[in-house]
This record gives structure tokens, C-alpha cells and sequence, in this order.
């Protein structure tokens, strides 16, 4: 995952192995080592928290796929969260609850409206893919909302979390937190191999001049219409494991705010980093948790600071994080 | 929403008027199913058989036309803030919500409506300038994604800020006393006078524009930056005036938009926020930069909306049983101008109306 002769306008992050190997590595030994605090402290809340963070870590990541290595801006991430966790709750209500079942149609469905949407959705450049991805995500939301067996507005609740072939492994939390991890990491492995490999140098050669690559003879559409069936299949499982988290399935979880929220972790982390996306989940959450806790009208602090996160740095957490450790100003890898 | 009384000709109680009601958690709520046709019943059997009478549909364009100009107000700023400054500003759905607070707020002070509205469109325009001499001006030339964060930040901050100043409860202004009530349109075809208000002011707004727009020595600067805007730097335009200028005059027409419809919608937070999205499919369809396309696209999306809400069931029964209509229409009738820009951009992949031109 390191190549050594690395193209001269490759995205900086490869070309230093270091950085990217340690501290994505402190991130999840920091992750796994939660639980461990959770009792420590005997909170038993920072479990559901993290594994919430974590959930949404995936999520963020495959926004990160598509906006940090695609140049893909997708508005409606949301919605493939959204069919994920309606595929577990809609089996769940015809009594299908194992995972065997479950994950492979949350997958296969979130990875099929990803084909269809992106099939015409790559056909638009720049602003006009914002909005048609955001069109899209609002069409999955009220079809969601008009899903009327399945509790339409109101949402639907869960009655118990998957089995695993039979075993309800899912509903203890210690397990179920783990599972998270491991989800998370296989999830951000995958990716980061992805990104390496032949077919994300193409990507990231599209990304910064698309005609260049089709003039070498990619063809550019194809590819980024495979990233994006891969990030719409990871929303889908971080879908999938936001319903047994929660136990309940809504339709505002395909809400273009939480499209918005996942774009806002990825940039507050660092785009184009992969690790960034689960740095800015992480901090997105609970700062949240943590201002809602301090106030009612946390808002009125968080919407300022995002405001001076933007205005004086760039390159999000990851990016303050490097400027730091680099004492000679070298540009950051927003680039 | 519409009511439709039974012996009479339509009428409209105040606070159910605009098409697409808004709820609080900022999504637009489905019609209730069936509400325009009615449920058995002798003398209901006649309005049955003619579901789309003429009176209803004259009554729902009308209604079609008022949103397609709400609309309009919004996205005329929207579109040349984004098109002049190539800036993304999601905060200015927001600022169409504090127009609003603030005519209510002025309203409380003064009693006059007129005076409300004089004070509330000065306190926008001075916002505006405020906000892009704080945040925006820093931004101007930088990534996209930077601007959407910062003015989602924005967003968070405004309507977390209203909440706590005015409090979460949904406020209401009266509509002014000379321009309550309806007036006969046709026989047997009542429609209240301040929607009407809306829709004339709106025109006249666009015309204003129009002229603005095309006649004027600013109105050629802006179109010539909408084109290019490094190009007029180039030539010795003093471009972050125009910035300024724009960018605050867009901030109005949004805070105009606001005044003009808290007489008959609730002013609570958030209520930006819906129409936002609504704002930007609108300059997408229309095509970025270019007025005659937000307008056009405005009109439209208001139009199919309204008409898509209210006829969708009946239309639908043409085809499908009663009970799937009923269940299918109002999904249908809510994503329909998500459709359309679906459909619009995958024919012209850059609106109606590209301004732009690369």
C-alpha cells in the first residue's frame, strides 16, 4: 500500500507511509480499548455511544470514498443508511431476524439503489451531482414516509436485534460493540486498499482531471460508478447496524440534515484520509454529546465553531493534527 | 392547506394556506389522504363525479403560482450569489426564517405591518452585509465543500439562536387589515387577497429584477460575473463591492420572502430549512446564475407541487385501485419535484437555463 514511486500529483497521504499506518492504528487501539474505560468508570452510556460513533464512522467513511478520493460530493448518503436499516426492520417485522439473511439483502439493496441512482446520477459534474444525489435521497425519504405496513412517518420499532445463525450475540452490548469494531475496520481496511490499488489510482487520476484519464484511455464512468455502488453497500451496512443499535428504524434517518452531518464528519476530520472520517465521526458526536449535555441551545456554540474550524483550518482535525507534528509548513493534505 | 366546504365555493382558513405544510422537524408533510375528495355522502355524490372541477384547479394554480413566486424570492438570491460568486450558500434559507422573526418582532413593537415590513427588510439587508463581511468574505475562492460547512454551521447557529430569543412555539402575524378576506375571482371562486398580494409582489420583484438586471450598468456587472466573474475583475471592476452588494441584496429578497409569508404560516425554527432544498432544486432545474431560468423553474416547481399534492390520488385512481392510490399518490406527489430535477438533469445536465458559459 505504499508505492515508492508514487505519480508526482498523487494525494500527498500516500507518499508519507508513517503517517498513515500509526494513527489510524492509535484510533483503534483507542477504540477497542473503550469498553475497558466504560467499566472502569462504570459508565455504561459511552458504550452505546461509541458504538454509535462507530456506526457512523463507516457511514462518514464511504462519504470519504466518494467526496475524498472521487471527487464525488454526494448529498444523499443518508438514504443508503436508510435502506439498510429498513431492510433489517422490514424482515424483522415478517419475523426474518437472522443476520444471514438480513445482511446480505441490507447490502444488496442499498448496493442496487446505488446502481440505479449512480447510473444517472455520474452523468452530472460538480453542483448539479450534489443536487441529483440529494434528489434521490429525498426520493428514498418519502417513499420511506409513505411506507404505511412499516409505520410511514412514525418510524418502526425493531422487537429484538439479529441472531446469528440463532444465537443473540447482538443483544449484548459488550459483543455487540466489538462486532461494530470489527465491521469498522474491515470496512476501513477495504477501503484503504482500495484507494491504493490500481482502481483508486484511477479514481483519484479522474478526480483531478477526468478528461486526462479518458484520454488514457479509462473509462473514467465505469469506475466511479463501482466506487460508488461500494460506498452506497458500506452506508448500507452501517444502515444495517444502526437499526440493531437502535432497535428502531425512521425515515429521518434518510433526512438530507443527516446527508449533510455525514459530509460535516468527513471535512471536521480531514478529507481524503480515510482515518479523518472516523476522527470526525467521533469528535462530530460527541461534541454533540457532549454541548447538548452543557446546554439546550448547544447549537448556538456548535454552528460558530464549525464556522472557525472552516474559516482557520484546513484540512479538518487530521490536518491540525499534521500541521502540528510537521514544524516546517508544508502544505496539509487538503493540498 | 385547503379546506374545500361542501355548498359554497373554496375557502381557506388562515394558517392551513400554504400548499405543502411544514412541519417542525423541517420535512413537508404529506396532505392528508383524500382530502380534496370527498367521503360518500348524498351531497357529496356530485363533487364525486367531477373531482377536478374547474374551481379547484383555478384555486390550486393560484395557490401553484404563490409558492412558484415564494420560491422565486428565495432562489433569486440564492442563484446569483451562487452564480456571480460561484459560493454555495445554505444559510440563505435562514435568512428567509429571521425575515419573517423579524417582521413578527417588529410587528410587536410598532402595530403596523408597513412599518414591520419597512424595519424587518432593512434589519435583513444590514444582516446579510454583517454575515458576509464576517464569514463569507473569507471563504470566496475557496473549496465548495468549505462553503457548505460554514454556512451549515450557520444554519445550526441561527436556528438554534431564534429558538432561544423567541422560543421553540410556532409565532403568527395577522394578516393586514385592508388586505384580509377573499374576494370573488369568478362565481362560485373566492381567493384570500394577501395570497394574491404575494403573487403580485412577487411578479413585480421579478420585474424589477428583470430590469435590473438588464437595463442597468450593476444589472450588466452582474451578469458579466455570472459569466466570468475573474474576467470583470480583470477589467477594473471593484468585484468584492459587487460581491457585497449582491450578496446583500439576495439576503433581502430572502427576508422579503419570509415577511410576506408569516401572515399565513407559522414562523417557528427550522422553517428555512425545507425551503432551501426547494430553493436549490429550483436554481438547478433553472440552471445556475441565470434569473430567467429561477424564475421559469420557480414557477414550475410550484405549479407541479401544488397541483401534484392535490391531484395525485384522484389522478392515480384513473389507473390503480382506490386503496393503492391513496396509499401511493401522496409519496408520489412529494417526490414529483425531485423527479423532475431527476429527469431535467439527465436530459440537460446543466438546467434549463446554463448561464454559465463553459
Amino acid at each position: 500500500m505504499t508505492p515508492a514511486a508514487a505519480p508526482a500529483d498523487a494525494v500527498p497521504v500516500l507518499t508519507r507511509p508513517r503517517r498513515t499506518v500509526v494513527l489510524p492504528a492509535l484510533v483503534f487501539a483507542a477504540l477497542a480499548l473503550v469498553p475497558a474505560g466504560a467499566f472502569a468508570l462504570s459508565a455504561g452510556y459511552l458504550l452505546d455511544l461509541f458504538t454509535r460513533v462507530m456506526i457512523f464512522a463507516i457511514a462518514a467513511l464511504s462519504v470519504d470514498l466518494l467526496i475524498g478520493y472521487a471527487a464525488l460530493v454526494t448529498f444523499g448518503q443518508a438514504a443508503f443508511v436508510g435502506i439498510g436499516a429498513y431492510a433489517v426492520g422490514i424482515l424483522a417485522s415478517h419475523g426474518l431476524t437472522d443476520v444471514v439473511v438480513a445482511l446480505p439483502v441490507a447490502l444488496l439493496a442499498s448496493g442496487l439503489f446505488a446502481l440505479v441512482t449512480g447510473f444517472v446520477c455520474l452523468r452530472t459534474k460538480g453542483v448539479y451531482f450534489i443536487m441529483i444525489t440529494l434528489a434521490f435521497g429525498q426520493m428514498a425519504f418519502f417513499t420511506a414516509s409513505s411506507l404505511a405496513p412499516y409505520g410511514g412517518d412514525d418510524g418502526l420499532t425493531v422487537q429484538e436485534r439479529n441472531t446469528v445463525l440463532g444465537l443473540p450475540l447482538f443483544e449484548q452490548p459488550l459483543v455487540f460493540y466489538y462486532v461494530v469494531l470489527v465491521a469498522l475496520l474491515v470496512v476501513y481496511l477495504l477501503f484503504r486498499a482500495l484507494v491504493a490499488s490500481r482502481f483508486g489510482r484511477v479514481l483519484r487520476g479522474a478526480k483531478d482531471n477526468a478528461l486526462r484519464m479518458t484520454t488514457l484511455g479509462f473509462q473514467v464512468y465505469r469506475f466511479q460508478l463501482a466506487a460508488y455502488v461500494i460506498a452506497g453497500m458500506a452506508g448500507g451496512l452501517a444502515g444495517f447496524l444502526l437499526a440493531n443499535a437502535t432497535e428502531f428504524v425512521s425515515p429521518a434517518y434518510m433526512s438530507w440534515q443527516r446527508s449533510g452531518e455525514l459530509i460535516i464528519m468527513v471535512l471536521l476530520g480531514g478529507l481524503g484520509t480515510l482515518h479523518g472520517a472516523i476522527v470526525g465521526a467521533a469528535a462530530f458526536l460527541l461534541l454533540e454529546e457532549w454541548l447538548s449535555a452543557l446546554t439546550e441551545h448547544w447549537k448556538m456554540i456548535f454552528g460558530p465553531l464549525l464556522v472557525l474550524v472552516v474559516v482557520f483550518v484546513r484540512g479538518g482535525l487530521i490536518g491540525i493534527g499534521a500541521a502540528l507534528a510537521r514544524a516546517a509548513g508544508r502544505r496539509g493534505p487538503r493540498g | 392547506m385547503v379546506r374545500a366546504r361542501r355548498g359554497s365555493a373554496v375557502l381557506f382558513t388562515c394558517r392551513e394556506l400554504l400548499a405543502p405544510t411544514v412541519r417542525r422537524d423541517g420535512q413537508v408533510c404529506d396532505p392528508p389522504r383524500n382530502r380534496l375528495s370527498p367521503r360518500g355522502g348524498g351531497r357529496d355524490a356530485t363533487i364525486a363525479a367531477v373531482p377536478m372541477s374547474t374551481t379547484l384547479l383555478v384555486v390550486q394554480v393560484l395557490n401553484g403560482l404563490q409558492l412558484g413566486v415564494l420560491l422565486f424570492l428565495i432562489a433569486a438570491g440564492l442563484t446569483l450569489v451562487f452564480g456571480v460568486m460561484d459560493f454555495i450558500n445554505l444559510a440563505h434559507g435562514v435568512q428567509y426564517m429571521l425575515g419573517a422573526y423579524l417582521a413578527v418582532a417588529f410587528y410587536g413593537l410598532t402595530g403596523s405591518f408597513l412599518l414591520a415590513l419597512v424595519l424587518a427588510l432593512a434589519a435583513a439587508l444590514l444582516f446579510g452585509l454583517l454575515l458576509e463581511a464576517a464569514v463569507f468574505r473569507h471563504l470566496y475562492g475557496r473549496d465548495h465543500l468549505d462553503h457548505v460547512i460554514a454556512t451549515f454551521g450557520i444554519i445550526l447557529f441561527l436556528n438554534s439562536a431564534v429558538k432561544y430569543v423567541w422560543g421553540a412555539a410556532p409565532l403568527s402575524l395577522p394578516v393586514p387589515e385592508a388586505l384580509t378576506g377573499s374576494i370573488v375571482l369568478a362565481p362560485g371562486i373566492l381567493y384570500p387577497v394577501w395570497r394574491l398580494v404575494i403573487i403580485g409582489s412577487g411578479l413585480a420583484v421579478a420585474l424589477l429584477l428583470y430590469v435590473l438586471v438588464s437595463w442597468t450598468r450593476i444589472g450588466m456587472l452582474v451578469r458579466a460575473g455570472a459569466t466570468n466573474a475573474e474576467m470583470v475583475s480583470a477589467l477594473g471592476v471593484d468585484i468584492r463591492r459587487l460581491f457585497t452588494l449582491v450578496f446583500g441584496f439576495g439576503a433581502m429578497l430572502a427576508g422579503f420572502a419570509g415577511i410576506m409569508i408569516a401572515p399565513i404560516l407559522s414562523v417557528e425554527p427550522g422553517m428555512g430549512d425545507t425551503i432551501l432544498i426547494l430553493a436549490f432544486v429550483v436554481i438547478v432545474i433553472g440552471g445556475i446564475g441565470s434569473i430567467r431560468g429561477a424564475f421559469v423553474a420557480a414557477l414550475l416547481i410550484g405549479l407541479v407541487d401544488t397541483l401534484g399534492r392535490s391531484f395525485a390520488v384522484d389522478l392515480l385512481r384513473l389507473v390503480m385501485s382506490s386503496s393503492t392510490a391513496r396509499t401511493v399518490g401522496p409519496a408520489l406527489a412529494s417526490m414529483l419535484i425531485y423527479l423532475l430535477m431527476a429527469v431535467v438533469l439527465y436530459v440537460r445536465p446543466t438546467g434549463l437555463f446554463p448561464a454559465k458559459g463553459r
